[in-house]
């Protein structure tokens, strides 16, 4: 959410206004996760995590200010652009999680990390199974390797929480 | 830090307005990624010049560090292949020895091979390579088997070409760019290739899996059994893939339909050879005709 924009006079305890880096952080961290696929290494199943969209739900569920609420469409356009998968999407399904955490902040005001995991491993199972649907026909046998790949990623959640939260640190520091 | 209930910013218009938009933005944005989504399921294609500009970037950055990674990898391999000459020459001399029998039997048969074909008057079509490039990355988090190759329409890589490895069969090119291009691997839930078994020229069709298995169907005979071990090339039906180029090996008893695994291994970003199309489609009649549907053009087996 976007705060009101800054007093034309600061005071002298008021703090710096954040740079331009330390505002574009979050966004160039997901387009980081996102950029993993260029790895050189070609799967022959689904292995890798989708790192930018659990970049995405990181900086998001630390934060609400971390992000607009449109800016899960050009960093799903961009993460489409890699990842394989038709465009169009990643940036419908970031953007509807987007939408629902939105409302579950509205009613979950004090949250756990534990509800912020349950919240990420819902959304990562969501984008991962709808993706599916997109991506390949239904008789493809995909699934219980796709199953294991939510497994994953939900497990890498937290790891990916802390990286996001030390990052912010260094923001907040820097 | 717990947000407030109240989604209002403050008092200022502007930090309203603002926010209102960029729900508006965010909905209208949304509306319009389903119908980019609509356009690529339909026609998957259509955004290729994009994703094709990103590959540019990506590509050469993948293939340094892939480069990077086989330069650390062959340090071992070099030590250990420096100890182990002597057995490996041992080995070596025993093997040729065994294979001279087979090189006489071979050098007969191909003798015997030019001599009938040449009484047959067949036109020999031979797989012209049209470039050997590396598989730099993949789309390792998607359900799509696809690949990106570090060769593109500069090096006269065309939509449709069948890509071989050392081992067999790998895939097809999808789109292409300027320097790169995506290959559809067979493994791919879309993908389908006509082969026949090496032992009886059985007539089968190789569907992909999704998960990295294939799936071999017998074409038109029922109550075919598929053993272990059997050995399926590329048949040539359909124009695209040149005959005889190794697909899969069958690793499951089944009637009709088999699971199989392809020979190709394309995750050790060996050589990928691209090769011309086997029958090209012909070209365009120069006068349009009343119908021309009627001309028997080989239907391409595999579809998109």
């Amino acid at each position: 959410m976007k705060r009101p924009p800054p007093q034309p006079r600061r005071g002298p305890f008021d703090p710096a206004p954040a740079g331009k880096l330390s505002r574009a952080l979050p966004a160039l961290t997901v387009m980081l996760g996102s950029l993993v696929t260029i790895w050189p290494f070609i799967a022959t199943v689904p292995v890798l995590p989708p790192l930018g969209l659990l970049m995405l739900l990181g900086w998001r569920l630390m934060r609400s200010d971390n992000f607009h609420i449109w800016a899960a469409l050009p960093l799903g356009l961009f993460d489409d652009l890699l990842s394989g998968q038709p465009l169009g999407s990643a940036m419908l399904l970031w953007t509807l999680c987007f939408f629902a955490i939105d409302l579950i902040e509205q009613r979950l005001v004090f949250r756990d990390f534990w509800q912020d995991w349950l919240i990420a491993s819902g959304a990562i199972a969501f984008c991962l199974i709808v993706g599916r649907l997109f991506a390949t026909p239904i008789v493809a046998h995909v699934d219980t390797v796709l199953l294991m790949q939510a497994v994953i990623s939900i497990m890498l959640f937290p790891v990916v929480a802390r990286l996001c939260a030390w990052l912010d640190g260094k923001r907040e520091s820097a | 830090m717990a947000p407030s209930r109240n989604r209002r910013p403050g008092f200022s218009r502007r930090a309203q307005y603002g926010l209102f938009l960029g729900y508006v933005i965010a909905i209208a944005g949304a509306i319009v990624a389903a119908v980019l989504l609509a356009l690529a399921t339909l026609n998957p294609p259509a955004f290729a010049a994009l994703r094709a500009s990103i590959a540019e970037i990506t590509t050469p950055i993948s293939s340094g560090i892939a480069g990077i990674g086989r330069g650390i990898t062959s340090i071992p391999t070099t030590i250990a292949e420096h100890f182990y000459t002597v057995d490996k020459n041992a080995e070596l001399r025993r093997e040729l020895k065994d294979v001279q029998a087979l090189l006489l039997r071979a050098r007969t048969l191909s003798r015997d091979n030019r001599r009938l074909t040449a009484l047959l008057q067949i036109r020999e079509r031979i797989a012209v390579p049209v470039v050997a490039a590396r598989l730099v990355s993949s789309s390792a988090s998607s359900t799509r088997r696809t690949a990106t190759l570090n060769a593109g329409s500069w090096q006269g890589v065309k939509e449709g070409q069948p890509v071989r490895g050392p081992d067999g069969l790998i895939g097809r090119i999808l789109e292409t760019g300027p320097n790169t291009a995506r290959v559809l691997l067979i493994t791919d839930a879309d993908s389908r290739v006509p082969v026949r078994r090496t032992r009886d020229g059985l007539v089968a069709l190789a569907n992909g899996r999704g998960d990295g298995l294939l799936q071999i169907s017998a074409g038109t005979l029922s109550n075919v059994s598929l053993a272990p071990g059997d050995v399926f090339v590329t048949s040539g039906n359909g124009g695209i893939y040149t005959p005889g180029i190794p697909v899969a090996r069958v690793i499951e008893r089944g009637q009709d339909s088999a699971l199989a695994r392809s020979f190709a291994r394309p995750d050790t970003l060996d050589f990928a050879l691209v090769q011309e199309i086997f029958l090209p489609p012909p070209p365009p009649a120069p006068v349009p005709t009343p119908s021309p549907t009627t001309t028997p053009k080989p239907k391409p087996a595999t579809d998109e």
